[in-house]
């Protein structure tokens, strides 16, 4: 019977099987990125920054004269994960409509941006808020109280999305 | 017989045919917007050019040939509206030449100067004519740089219409539409050019009980519904066809649900009953489904209801039932509901119980009825009741007798389905008199703070059955609604939410009612009583009816649907199949 001697046990060298001159090369290694500068971030504390093209949590514009959402419902339709649901109702404004309730449910929205897209009133926005903990299901279903974001916090955005909708 | 060509092909039309009716009649789609099958030709909106042409004829009158035998055509200089041109005998038309749609396009850039960007607020938007031809007949983009014509918006046309004039495309189908159809000559075009808008005569309003149908054929936003407005998006609604209740003539329509709800009805076109209009009655008056609801079978311990299961409610009904002689016992039919609930009533009564004390109450409105749609007999299946049995013998008891027979002693048990006593109060005031009084409901109302025992029913729109209407047509409609028993009924249309909810939707919390079809709980009854009957659906009770009944033989669902109902009598050959005109074809 032919048998075909290659296990690790045979391919490795009298040195290597030791272990030990590696584990010193390692340590090596190790020691060298000490002296190094450091990438690390101190996460809670420090903060990352992200820029306009950043895809955080949708939110929706809060103009100077109110919220900018007309309630068509194209958010929602387009929306791939159904995570928007959308009720629209009239007000007195110049715009007839309006969105009597505005829920985004943050467990099935998978930040694609469809949402912020398909808007004609560039009324929802992918935010840089990427801090999304929740302790319930129900939470994780954001309402119009959450969701609105004065205009001046999402400039970067809106800038971005002039210069490459 | 006038024989033309269109895009190349040959059709025969009837004489006096526009070129717009015989292609629709073929299937071939001219696009249009002002034109309607059901009014007068008006041919403003200039959607439906076409290059029309004749044949070259010597001085004899006969026709000359080109070289490769083919008539020579002398198309016009100019481009024919199809609505308004006569189809005559060698005429030859092209409805999709380069020149027709440039026109088309050219039409479209017009109309849409001074369309409003209105769509993310238009309630129309996703049924739009506007909207199919902005996407099918232009070429997608603006070239007009300018302020567009503001014009009044929200203006308040009557109890139910709402107009804003910068939609409007000023196609007049409305002002035809109240002055032919609903006989209410109150609106007018003013104004000129691109100012043109339409208004009501000064001190009027359009409250004609069809006004609502301006609505559906409005072929922009202009025109919507005050009930309706902002309530959802089309594309969130699943809309099933089904058959209005309001009055015996059953106009078709389609109910259009949301989260398990209805939101507004619309008309369906059926050519031999409603043609393509409805009444605002019939639209609006859907409120009784969604709300009050029964949706438990309640029985009366100590002057007070409480709620117990189903099989406890048909077990205490046996019971006491029976403690009654049958010719004691009066069971009540409803003109407001199918054949099939009111059959199984009356073989409950015949069979089960042996009495003839089967009845109903005809509801009259006189007030109600007029020469176009609506009629005096406000139930939508009065004929059908009585066909299927429900009437009393010679000898037995009658609703008009009833008042007395309960003085008398003779009837102390009362079983009335889905039905109340609304136009007679006099019975209300001798409830007290009665053993038992067993009723199967919608809505709580007057009767169930009185009645024993209730069994929770479903509407129209939560089952399948069959309604004949004042012509003696039956007609079959279908479920709109879910409840737990119909979970999704063959062929019920869902809307993209209601397939893709999961349970920890905010928008799944909808009431999914434990109801069932009356039929049903005669069913459970009677095998109670120790009858064998195994109907499993609506379907096999009606095939139960059209092998019993005279009238229904050879009737079937299925052949139902197919000819938009049968009269009775004449499942064998029905009135023949027609092209259904669909003004906004895209339309869910």
């Amino acid at each position: 019977m032919n048998r075909i001697n290659n296990t690790e046990h045979e391919r490795l060298t009298f040195w290597e099987k030791l272990y030990l001159p590696e584990i010193a090369k390692g340590m090596g290694i190790t020691f060298r990125q000490l002296f190094k500068p450091k990438f690390t971030r101190q996460y809670p504390e420090e903060r990352w920054e992200p820029t306009g093209s950043y895809r955080g949590r949708p939110v929706l514009v809060l103009d100077e004269d109110g919220e900018r959402c007309v309630a068509c419902g194209l958010c929602s339709r387009v929306c791939p994960a159904l995570a928007i649901e959308v009720q629209a109702g009239e007000t007195e404004r110049e715009k007839e409509r309006y969105p009597v309730k505005f829920e985004i449910n943050m467990l099935r929205c998978i930040f694609c941006g469809f949402c912020e897209e398909v808007c004609p009133e560039e009324a929802i926005v992918m935010s840089k808020d990427y801090e999304l903990v929740f302790t319930s299901q129900e939470d994780a279903i954001l309402g119009k109280d959450k969701l609105l974001v004065p205009i001046h916090k999402l400039q970067d955005r809106l800038e971005f999305l002039r210069e490459y909708k | 017989m006038p024989i033309l060509y269109i895009d190349g092909r040959e059709y025969e039309a009837r004489k006096g045919q526009t070129i717009i009716e015989v292609a629709f009649e073929n299937g071939i789609n001219i696009p249009h917007f002002c034109w309607h099958p059901e009014l007068s030709v008006a041919g403003n909106c200039r959607m439906c050019l076409v290059e029309v042409g004749l044949v070259k004829r010597l001085a004899d009158g006969s026709i000359q040939f080109d070289d490769n035998k083919k008539p020579i055509v002398n198309y016009f200089p100019k481009l024919q509206i199809a609505c308004a041109t006569e189809a005559v005998d060698g005429m030859f038309v092209r409805t999709n030449s380069p020149r027709v749609v440039k026109a088309q396009e050219s039409v479209m850039e017009f109309l849409l100067i001074n369309h409003p960007l209105d769509c993310p607020i238009c309630d129309e938007a996703g049924q739009c004519k506007l909207q199919e031809y902005a996407f099918k007949h232009s070429t997608g983009f603006s070239r007009f740089d300018e302020q567009k014509v503001h014009k009044p918006k929200r203006v308040i046309w009557g109890p139910n219409i709402i107009f804003d004039a910068e939609r409007c495309i000023s196609c007049s189908r409305c002002i035809r539409f109240a002055k032919e159809i609903a006989k209410q000559d109150v609106l007018t075009f003013v104004q000129r050019g691109d100012h043109v808008t339409i208004q009501l005569h000064e001190g009027t309003q359009f409250d004609s009980p069809y006004s609502m149908n301006v609505i559906d054929i409005c072929p922009v936003g202009a025109l919507t519904s005050r009930d309706f407005r902002f309530k959802s998006r089309v594309w969130d609604m699943s809309f099933n066809d089904s058959i209005c209740e309001g009055c015996a003539r059953g106009c078709n329509i389609k109910i259009g649900v949301r989260n398990n709800e209805i939101l507004r009805v619309e008309p369906r076109t059926n050519p031999y009953v409603n043609r393509f209009w409805m009444c605002d009655y019939g639209r609006l008056h859907y409120q009784y489904v969604n709300n009050n609801r029964v949706i438990h079978p309640y029985s009366r311990v100590e002057n007070k209801l409480e709620k117990i299961s189903l099989t406890d409610a048909i077990e205490l009904a046996f019971q006491r039932l029976r403690a009654f002689h049958p010719s004691e016992i009066m069971f009540i039919g409803s003109a407001k509901t199918t054949n099939e609930n009111n059959y199984l009533l009356v073989k409950l009564a015949t069979e089960v119980f042996n009495t003839q004390n089967i009845d109903l109450f005809e509801h009259y409105d006189e007030k109600f009825g007029d020469d176009f749609l609506r009629c005096s007999d406000k139930t939508p299946n009065l004929r059908g009741a009585r066909l299927v049995g429900v009437y009393p013998s010679e000898t037995s008891i009658s609703v008009n007798k009833l008042p007395e027979a309960i003085k008398s002693g003779k009837i102390k048990a009362l079983y009335i389905i889905e039905d109340d006593f609304t136009e007679f109060p006099e019975i209300y005031e001798l409830l007290d008199e009665l053993d038992l009084i067993i009723t199967h409901q919608y809505n709580f109302n007057l009767l169930t703070e009185n009645a024993d025992i209730i069994f929770p029913v479903t509407t129209f729109a939560e089952m399948e059955g069959t309604f004949v209407n004042i012509d003696n047509r039956v007609q079959h409609f279908a479920p709109a609604l879910v409840t737990k028993n119909n979970l999704r009924y063959m062929g019920m249309k869902m809307s993209r939410l209601d397939k893709f909810g999961a349970h920890n939707d905010r928008w799944t919390k909808f009431e999914l009612r434990d109801i069932h079809p009356s039929w049903y709980v005669f069913k459970l009854l009677a095998n109670r009583f120790g009858s064998n009957w195994n109907y499993r659906k609506a379907e096999e009770v009606f095939m139960d009816i059209s092998m019993n009944i005279e009238g229904f033989n050879g009737m079937t669902y299925k052949l139902l649907d197919e000819y938009y109902g049968i009269i009775l009598g004449r499942a064998q050959n029905p009135e023949p199949k027609v092209p259904i005109y669909e003004s906004h074809y895209m339309k869910p």
